[in-house]
């Protein structure tokens, strides 16, 4: 523990600064997946654990495309889409085959894709750690704001992470797709019965997942190593936002993802030992005083 | 009709005892006897898991972090406290039931999904703990220099034969303790929980405190699997806490099945032969594993020791149905059929 140092770092407007942009984009990358996580599981009451390989894929994808094409946005695009045709395939041929089976059951078919794709990564791109490099397009000099450091590209990451969590928020509150995509959450009998084919809200609901998954992980490339395995941690991060935030709600997800990326990057400042610790224990007191999360619906 | 049920478990105990005491001489084998001390490790570990998933229906998907908390606070306590063997035995079941309290408390008064994820959050929270905390554990390296292992009860743990059957002793006697554990009215309690937890309340079972206690039963024994392993390859590493522990172990009694007291010990056995026959042919485990749980999972669809154990139920209900027709009731080919 080392409270000195957070003393320090919360009472310099530098530090504030550099360390909230730094928790933000760990919140907002996270919030690319953990929204993922959540509608699937609203929608499907269906845990994927295999999310944290959406997002893996995602940033391997991004890394031979942008090697191929140069262009960073095409690489982009390219990585989500591939993701969500991945996410579709994933939901038709293997976990819509243990819907209402065992919890157990669903979390072992989908701990054998995580073996089977963190080893055809390591096949296909090497065991090493990989970097993307910053793309051409974000190599400007950083914004200086109150004496600390705003990297051009994070500041690209939060307003267009922002951008889709608005977008996002309101095509599940706002248009007809989203009403049906909530209807199934509630009673999928009912919505069958009204004669839409739930089995495609299922699938496009994994299809959006993959999306955003893709999406984390291409633009995480830029900022983080890339390694087989990477997904792990934030499929299970991702898991606490859902807890924290509520399980089916985008603003819950959006609220515990930046509450996760600010106790992250002022947890590695005082408690350089137990930032994950800080997690949990987040997590423990949300579930302790308010079960259904904090945006949850109760019951 | 319990105890003479005890009597006859003690026995077949007893038996496999003195088999496994004279495999050696019959097969002296490095690889045997290494396989068969694994096996102990694995055994107790995924028969403790069992405890929860199959008899009181919590599913946890964190087991290893007792697996982990096992082999860590054996082997420091005989690092660092230089205490005698029993003494560390006994203070790394009083830590890891300790631990599963405060852990059970939180955790089995969720809902499923909550539970599994809630589990394996608290395994991480270790892993991260073991890599983090570097003076104490040795970080990522692992925990090395050897674990000290003086004699105690004319058992000398550095002499190999001696630790083989240690460890078959050892997963024996968890056996048996935990099949008595199954076996008695507390047992049933926890089947009753799993079949119906509203019909148990109505009945005036406390069924947080029942599920608490089974938490705490299979985490103090799961940790006994720990103790095995770190004896084993003599020291302890963070692997030993990561998340593909339990992965494994859900795997191992998936694929012997949760119906039956010793499933998860024929699936021990299965994943490891497995385990040493693809590691053997191919670098690329996991992608071999993978595939053959995915094939498991989606075809099988249940432990192959309950697939088994359900044909020869049929095939026996069959049998005894051709010559009964005849006779005016029918009653043990039902009995036999049923479930």
């Amino acid at each position: 523990m080392d409270l000195p140092a957070l003393a320090n770092c919360v009472t310099s407007l530098s530090c504030i600064v550099t360390q909230s942009t730094s928790g933000l984009i760990i919140g907002m990358l996270l919030f690319l997946v953990a929204a993922g996580v959540s509608l699937i599981f609203g929608v499907l009451k269906v845990i994927n654990f295999a999310h944290g390989s959406f997002y893996m894929l995602g940033a391997y994808l991004v890394l031979t495309v942008y090697g191929l094409s140069d262009s960073f946005l095409l690489a982009v695009i390219a990585a989500a889409l591939g993701v969500a045709v991945f996410g579709l395939l994933f939901e038709r041929l293997i976990i819509s085959r243990v819907y209402g089976s065992q919890v157990l059951m669903q979390l072992l078919v989908c701990y054998g894709v995580i073996l089977i794709l963190d080893d055809l990564v390591k096949i296909i791109w090497g065991p090493e750690f990989k970097s993307l490099g910053m793309p051409a397009a974000f190599q400007k000099p950083p914004y200086l704001l109150g004496g600390g450091v705003v990297p051009v590209y994070y500041l690209f990451l939060i307003l267009l992470t922002l951008l889709i969590a608005v977008a996002l928020g309101l095509a599940i509150t706002r248009t007809r797709l989203g009403k049906i995509v909530r209807a199934v959450a509630i009673n999928p009998g009912m919505v069958s019965a009204l004669g839409i084919n739930t089995g495609y809200v299922y699938a496009g609901v994994f299809m959006l997942g993959g999306l955003l998954a893709g999406l984390a992980g291409a633009l995480a490339a830029p900022v983080r190593s890339i390694v087989s395995g990477m997904g792990l941690s934030v499929v299970v991060e991702s898991f606490i936002v859902t807890v924290i935030g509520g399980m089916g709600s985008v603003a819950g997800a959006l609220v515990g993802s930046l509450l996760i990326g600010l106790v992250r990057s002022f947890g590695t400042i005082g408690f350089p030992l137990f930032t994950e610790g800080l997690m949990f224990l987040l997590m423990a007191v949300v579930l302790v005083l308010k079960p259904s999360g904090l945006f949850g619906r109760e019951g | 009709m319990r105890t003479s049920s005890m009597r006859r478990d003690c026995l077949i105990a007893l038996i496999v005892f003195a088999a496994l005491a004279a495999l050696p001489m019959l097969w002296p084998s490095r690889g045997v006897s290494d396989f068969v001390i694994r096996l102990a490790a694995f055994g107790i570990f995924a028969t403790s898991l069992n405890m929860l998933v199959g008899y009181a229906g919590l599913e946890s998907f964190g087991h290893g972090l007792f697996f982990g908390l096992g082999a860590y606070s054996f082997a420091l306590a005989m690092q660092r406290l230089g205490t005698s063997i029993p003494t560390a035995l006994l203070l790394t079941v009083l830590l890891s039931a300790a631990v599963a309290g405060i852990v059970g408390a939180i955790c089995v008064r969720l809902k499923e999904i909550y539970f599994a994820f809630l589990t394996l959050a608290f395994q991480m929270l270790l892993h991260s703990l073991i890599i983090a905390w570097t003076p104490l554990t040795g970080g990522d390296q692992g925990l090395t220099g050897g674990v000290p292992r003086p004699a105690f009860l004319g058992i000398r743990l550095d002499a190999p034969y001696h630790l083989y059957l240690f460890s078959a002793g050892l997963l024996l006697l968890c056996l048996l303790l935990m099949r008595h554990i199954v076996q008695s009215p507390f047992g049933y309690t926890l089947r009753l929980i799993r079949d119906n937890p509203a019909r148990a309340t109505s009945l005036g079972i406390n069924v947080w405190a029942m599920r608490l206690a089974a938490f705490v039963i299979a985490g103090a024994f799961g940790s006994l699997g720990g103790v095995v392993m770190s004896l084993f390859v003599s020291g302890a590493f963070p692997d030993f806490a990561y998340w593909t522990i339990s992965g494994e172990a859900i795997f191992m009694i998936m694929l012997g099945g949760t119906t039956l007291f010793l499933g998860p010990v024929a699936g021990a056995v299965m994943l490891l032969l497995l385990n040493d026959v693809v590691t053997k042919l191919t670098e690329h485990y996991g992608l071999v594993l993978g595939l053959i749980i995915l094939l498991f999972a989606l075809g099988l669809r249940k432990g192959l020791a309950d697939y088994l154990a359900e044909l020869w139920r049929e095939r026996s209900a069959r049998r005894l149905a051709v010559p009964l027709p005849a006779a005016p009731f029918a009653e043990p080919s039902n009995k036999l059929s049923g479930e």
